[in-house]
């Protein structure tokens, strides 16, 4: 921003507008006419995908925000209704998840091309901060959006990291007590997470204006480093920077849409598909893989206190950045030494974050704690001293110049190895995290497996009378309504079918005018009843072990796919581990304890089960349900077809999505080869 | 924005009843949204809680001073690890105590941290004997 601008709208009632408030011509001496490095690569397109993506998280949370009730008896219920009954429900959902992991991936690029640049070097320090404070504002935010769903990693993730700050000596106490708002993480710690989740990203908004503010003062750093001398080394924003920000956001989108479409949970955790228990702790708590790199520094360090300084330090480290780094050069393209040392520091980086879903015994605590030091390392030790020893390759004179000698192959190949880095750090993760203790389930072949799959309608009305006859008398599926079972993308019952399915059922419903309570033949806006009034009862009839309801049993399930099978899935989209697992164990339970194994007594012996000890007794055998279709009556059939069935409860909208899924790539593959050809047009005589 | 007048009172005091838990046993009830673990200790518990030079402890403390005189066999302690909050497993671990899964943290049968990254002893919340089978916690 220099200056008034001279721009004159040529429509009438533009110009008095802009008479009275300029901001076309902000808007043009901003964002059309600004000169733009003519250098720039596509590392520079990410500050228009993080706006972008911080649209979109805002739009689809205030929709989300209009559903979800922020109360811990009501919240994870809201979620579920949310997914299931609200008009693209699901996909306002996944959007949000699957975009709240886009915001940071992208983040990180953006701060590591900062790094790699340059760029936070005089005169853009400001700038730099500003940016440092964007992401710990996203931190927060992520943090509190992550409790909301009050699944189990919702309440232990709040409640470790609430515990945090316990450390903190003589006002730690007191500051833990405010984020709870009571004794523990508990209803008043989701409704203030909640309005704060609200507020924090309008900040983050106006943090940006800041940033781009600050940026447009000192102008765009550049691959090369140098800065525009004359007319010949930039080129207007509008349309160069606009198309391009728009194809690099268009393949972003693919990325993003994969995620969303076909992958929604794979960032995600089992574990939270099981509504918060304060009695439980999940024998995993991990924080969402972007915070990774940073419980790994947490727990690397032995001491309560120590950690906590140890991980804020690790981010608040970056502020420092333009002072540690004071070497001349700017850009890392011509600092050969320096250049080396960011790949091992971003190796660094990743290998953290690896470390931060391990469990911390043996082997990984070690390397943490050498990890931890080289992170350090890197800001504290090695950027000092490149800045002194350190000599550079010449600079060019001007980026006219540095554009007719420039190569540009380097990026692909760094991309390539970025996303196979990507794909086994995040494999691992799901790997981690999976349960233990049990035998691996083998794999088995779903038909609702894969982008194009669907739910076999026989299996789902199968899996229904095996449900109906056999689950029911023990677990409850309370998500589902009878009028579900009418819905497109599931078992395919008519309206009238689903009717006289409901009334089968006895439903209790008042109080009537004398103030009694009553039963009545149930409706389809009715619910699946559970078999047991409260989890008291639950317990007190199955040896004190409260059958889980089924609804999302299939979502809240997982096993570790081991190497290289976790890497191989990341590309072809496995995710049927909770499917695999309930199958398993409902085939797996054997009569002969196996020798040296001891199991408590009330338990049966089950091979998939971890701990190999259930509560259950085996429920299913040969011939105990009749099949109308003919399909055998085998133990084999009915565990198929009700773990199809338990997916289609868990996911009914699966084949909405995915078929939407296909439109949506369709269309963005369609429209990100327009945006490659229009820009290749534009920049024709530019580069 | 510290806790409300209805968070407090939930947090009221309750009184629990202790005969029906037999000697080696435990139970966990709930006070202020937090697990307090009741475990009636046997003699070899108590003995081994005893024995333990108390200056050898990471956070060291006398097992006397964390039981009420004439009730020793009463150990009551809030079952969050000290380390970063999870809820340790009763009768596991190398010291017949708690063992938290989480990080490994390990605590005696008098709630005291042995081995592990836990800085502290599992807390004892405020708590009287109303009657010999009857305790007032809070």
């Amino acid at each position: 921003m220099s200056g008034p601008s001279d721009y004159q709208p040529s429509n009438p009632a533009l110009q008095w507008i802009e008479r009275r408030l300029p901001i076309l011509g902000l808007v043009h001496s901003s964002f059309v006419v600004y000169p733009t490095p003519r250098n720039l690569n596509y590392w520079w397109t990410f500050g228009a995908i993080l706006s972008f993506m911080l649209g979109i998280q805002i739009l689809t949370g205030v929709i989300l925000a209009m559903h979800y009730t922020p109360h811990a008896d009501l919240a994870f219920k809201s979620v579920e209704l949310l997914v299931r009954d609200v008009n693209y429900g699901w996909l306002l959902r996944n959007m949000h998840a699957c975009g709240a992991s886009m915001f940071f991936f992208a983040v990180y690029v953006h701060m590591l091309r900062g790094l790699y640049y340059g760029s936070y070097k005089e005169p853009r320090e400001v700038l730099w901060i500003l940016g440092v404070i964007i992401y710990l504002l996203m931190m927060a935010t992520g943090f509190m959006g992550y409790v909301l769903p009050w699944g189990q990693m919702s309440f232990w993730g709040a409640t470790v990291i609430t515990n945090l700050f316990s450390a903190i000596p003589y006002v730690g106490e007191s500051i833990v007590t405010l984020l709870w708002g009571g004794y523990s993480v508990g209803n008043p710690t989701l409704n203030r997470f909640f309005s704060l989740h609200y507020l924090l990203p309008f900040l983050i908004a106006g943090v940006v204006v800041l940033h781009v503010w600050a940026l447009h003062v000192a102008g765009q750093n550049n691959p090369d480093g140098v800065e525009p001398k004359t007319e010949k080394d930039t080129v207007p924003f509008t349309p160069h920077a606009t198309i391009k920000d728009g194809f690099g956001v268009a393949c972003f989108l693919l990325l993003y849409a994969w995620f969303i479409f076909y992958m929604p949970n794979y960032l995600g955790d089992a574990d939270n598909y099981i509504p918060a228990n304060p009695g439980v702790t999940p024998p995993h708590i991990v924080p969402e893989w972007y915070y990774l790199p940073f419980y790994a520094i947490l727990r690397s360090i032995p001491n309560k206190l120590a950690g906590v300084i140890g991980m804020f330090s690790a981010i608040i480290i970056l502020c420092f950045l333009p002072w540690l780094d004071a070497a001349k050069t700017r850009s890392s393209k011509y600092r050969p030494l320096a250049k080396q040392f960011f790949w091992i520091f971003v190796a660094v980086c990743i290998l953290l974050g690896y470390l931060g879903a391990q469990p911390p015994e043996g082997i990984y605590v070690i390397a943490g704690r050498v990890l931890t030091v080289c992170y350090f390392a890197y800001f504290l030790i090695v950027l000092p001293l490149l800045s002194r020893i350190e000599t550079p390759r010449p600079v060019p004179n001007s980026i006219s110049e540095a554009i007719l000698a420039k190569s540009g192959k380097a990026v692909a190949s760094i991309a390539v190895a970025l996303v196979a880095a990507g794909a086994l750090f995040v494999g691992t993760l799901q790997d981690a995290r999976a349960e233990e203790g049990g035998t691996k389930p083998p794999g088995n072949s779903w038909s609702f497996a894969g982008p194009f799959g669907k739910y076999d309608r026989g299996a789902l009305q199968r899996g229904l009378k095996v449900y109906k006859e056999v689950c029911s008398n023990c677990h409850g599926l309370s998500l589902v309504a009878f009028r579900n079972l009418g819905d497109p993308g599931g078992p395919g019952y008519s309206a009238a079918q689903a009717a006289a399915f409901a009334a089968d059922y006895k439903i209790k419903d008042g109080p009537n005018d004398t103030g009694d309570m009553f039963e009545r033949p149930g409706r389809p806006a009715d619910y699946f009843p559970s078999p047991f009034p409260n989890e008291q009862a639950a317990r007190a009839a199955n040896g004190g072990a409260a059958p889980p309801d089924l609804s999302l049993i299939t979502k809240a399930r997982s096993y570790g796919r081991g190497f290289p099978m976790f890497l191989v899935d990341f590309f072809s989209q496995y995710q049927e581990q909770g499917p695999d697992y309930v199958d398993a164990v409902l085939q797996g339970f054997e009569d002969k304890v196996p020798a040296g194994v001891t199991i408590p007594e009330g338990s049966y012996y089950n091979k998939y089960f971890p701990g190999h000890a259930i509560k259950m007794p085996k429920p299913l055998s040969d011939g105990q349900v009749t099949y109308d279709d003919g399909s055998p009556a085998t133990v084999a059939q009915y565990a198929h077809d009700v773990t199809t069935f338990l997916m289609w409860t868990a996911e009914p909208h699966m084949e909405a999505r995915k078929r939407l899924g296909l439109q949506v790539f369709v269309f963005l593959i369609l429209f990100a080869f327009l945006m490659y050809f229009t820009k290749k047009k534009v920049w024709a005589d530019s580069h | 924005m510290n806790p409300d007048a209805s968070t407090i009172a939930a947090g009221a005091p309750i009184e629990v009843d202790l005969s029906p838990v037999a000697e080696g046993q435990d139970i966990k009830v709930f006070w202020r949204g937090k697990p307090i673990y009741i475990s009636h200790r046997t003699k070899k518990q108590i003995d081994e809680a005893r024995a333990v030079p108390v200056a050898s402890l990471p956070d060291p403390q006398a097992d006397e001073a964390r039981v009420k005189a004439g009730h020793d066999q009463w150990l009551v302690v809030i079952g969050i690890c000290t380390h970063l909050g999870c809820i340790p497993i009763a009768h596991e671990g190398n010291y017949d105590g708690f063992f938290c899964p989480c990080h490994g943290s390990q605590y005696d049968s008098s709630g005291r941290i042995r081995q592990g990254p836990a800085p502290a002893n599992l807390p004892v919340p405020p708590y009287q004997f109303v009657s010999d089978t009857k305790i007032q916690i809070g």
